[in-house]
């Protein structure tokens, strides 16, 4: 027995207590064996129900075709390496203009009203217009604008697109975090001579931060999904290859492939955040009852 | 002028709600006064105002021989220069003991790391802390977490000491330890402004005790006077009330 430590060496359990004990255990094989065959009853009439269906044998072939999968994975695998990058770049450029707005939204004062002002109507218009729209307004329009020193490649537009459209978002997601520390903690810190920059750097940044975790790894989950909505410029990313391929055969085994890919980059991530989420004391707000 | 700290004539409203009317009050190096009074009656809002945390309506606050209220003085300055303590603390929980006490040492005086860990340190000690600088402050007791505010005021030897209810979420039995760092502190010497309901403790620590109601200071005097022998009808009455 695990608990029977040095400081509980005179310590047996009472008759009663081992019949607690045991109760409770019988319960849990009890619980496991009930969630077991429940999980393999659902599943198992899911899958024969899809499998037993009429037209099962031409959905396999065309979806779930092994050789075409084979044929086409280095093409989609390659236009997912520039998801992957697309993804990468934008939401490091979001993090930062995100948390710019979101401070500037929560800046006091008749001084800063044109910021707040400024800032107010960014979310509101960029929140407010579909992401695809966006895409097509920027990555069509951009390049017709001409401008010196911007490039016109739909790749630099669409991410264009998915940083400003995206950054609204976030920047609710960071002013939330920022609301959400008690202002007694701006107190403590100006109380000590910090200045607001330095309160807000050192004392309510670091604890908004370890709030919007959860919510901002769900808009990080989002984008890797959402660039490749770019695909529509003729970017071609994977969805795009997938979509290359085909268009070869019409099998559309290759958009499954994507699909997998997908999952396989989002599923760990969201893994690796919950960690990381925990490591940084995150509970969530409800604690553990 | 010798006093380190001196109000003329402070008013405060909160909208409608004038919480501070007309007061006058002066603390010297070395004094420990005391504010008693019922809650609401403007201790807390009297001791923010002195903080430059509230803006005052009117009145003039003068510190170390300067006039503070007036607009022109940098309020980081003046406060790097006093240590506030909360009722609630008011710890940071993402920083450890020794992070919450060498904050503003780092940021706002210019220690480098190494000198302010050292003196974070110490001051730990002389709360009886030092083996808790790692720890979260969300792991420790209510008075331990009281004694981390009251080093983190401290470390940086401030001219005034700003105590706001400092044992009122405390459990009786904590109320003792940090009552005892007071008591200490001003042995040391270190100047005090504080409110509180420890009636004890005002009677055996404080210079002066001044008697807040409805926003005025209605009595004020050495504790023998204004506890033991209160010459104010109200003065008697809040008394009377808090010794049930």
């Amino acid at each position: 027995m695990t608990h029977q430590l040095a400081p509980q060496a005179d310590w047996q359990p009472s008759d009663v207590q081992r019949e607690r004990d045991e109760w409770r255990r019988r319960r849990t094989v009890r619980s496991a064996a009930i969630a077991a065959v429940s999980t393999l009853l659902l599943l198992g009439t899911l899958g024969g129900a899809v499998v037993s269906s009429p037209g099962w044998e031409r959905v396999r072939e065309t979806y779930f075709d092994w050789d075409k999968a084979v044929s086409s994975f280095p093409a989609v695998v390659d236009g997912l390496w520039l998801n992957i990058r697309v993804m990468v770049v934008c939401w490091l450029l979001i993090l930062v203009l995100s948390l710019t707005v979101a401070i500037v939204r929560t800046l006091r004062g008749p001084v800063a009203f044109p910021l707040r002002m400024l800032g107010t109507a960014y979310v509101d218009v960029f929140r407010g217009l579909p992401l695809l729209l966006v895409i097509f307004l920027l990555g069509f329009g951009g390049p017709a604008l001409s401008l010196q020193g911007l490039p016109t490649s739909p790749l630099f537009w669409g991410g264009a697109a998915l940083v400003l459209s995206y950054s609204a978002y976030v920047a609710e997601v960071f002013r939330a975090g920022i609301e959400s520390v008690h202002p007694s903690q701006r107190l403590a810190g100006r109380s000590l001579g910090l200045s607001y920059g330095q309160t807000l750097r050192h004392v309510v940044l670091p604890q908004a931060w370890r709030r919007v975790i959860p919510p901002l790894m769900n808009d990080l989950v989002s984008l890797q999904k959402d660039s490749g909505l770019i695909a529509v410029l003729g970017v071609s990313d994977a969805i795009r290859r997938a979509q290359i391929e085909t268009a070869l055969d019409f099998n559309y085994t290759p958009y499954v492939v994507a699909g997998v890919l997908f999952c396989c980059l989002t599923i760990p991530m969201a893994r690796l955040t919950d960690r990381y989420a925990r490591k940084k004391g995150y509970h969530g707000a409800g604690g553990h009852l | 002028m010798s006093e380190l700290l001196r109000l003329e004539g402070v008013r405060k409203s909160f909208g409608d709600n004038v919480v501070l009317r007309d007061v006058d009050l002066a603390v010297e190096p070395g004094q420990c006064v005391v504010l008693i009074g019922a809650s609401g009656s403007g201790k807390s809002t009297l001791l923010r105002c002195v903080n430059l945390l509230e803006v005052v309506d009117d009145g003039v606050i003068t510190f170390d021989g300067r006039d503070i209220t007036d607009p022109r003085v940098d309020g980081d300055e003046v406060r790097a220069r006093m240590g506030m303590v909360f009722q609630a603390y008011n710890l940071f929980p993402h920083l450890d003991v020794i992070g919450n006490v060498t904050l503003a040492l780092r940021l706002v005086h210019g220690v480098g790391a190494d000198e302010a860990r050292t003196r974070g340190l110490a001051m730990l000690d002389r709360v009886g802390l030092a083996e808790k600088a790692r720890a979260r402050p969300d792991d420790l007791s209510g008075g331990q977490q009281q004694r981390v505010a009251i080093a983190r005021a401290l470390v940086a030897n401030p001219r005034l000491m700003l105590l706001d209810e400092v044992t009122s979420a405390l459990d009786p039995e904590l109320v003792g330890e940090v009552l005892d760092l007071l008591g200490e502190l001003k042995a040391e010497g270190v100047t005090m402004l504080l409110n509180t309901h420890e009636m004890g403790f005002a009677r055996d620590v404080a210079d002066q005790v001044c008697f807040l109601h409805d926003g005025r200071i209605h009595e004020q005097g050495p504790p023998g006077q204004v506890i033991d022998d209160p010459q104010q009808e109200r003065t008697r009455a809040f008394l009377s009330r808090i010794r049930v």
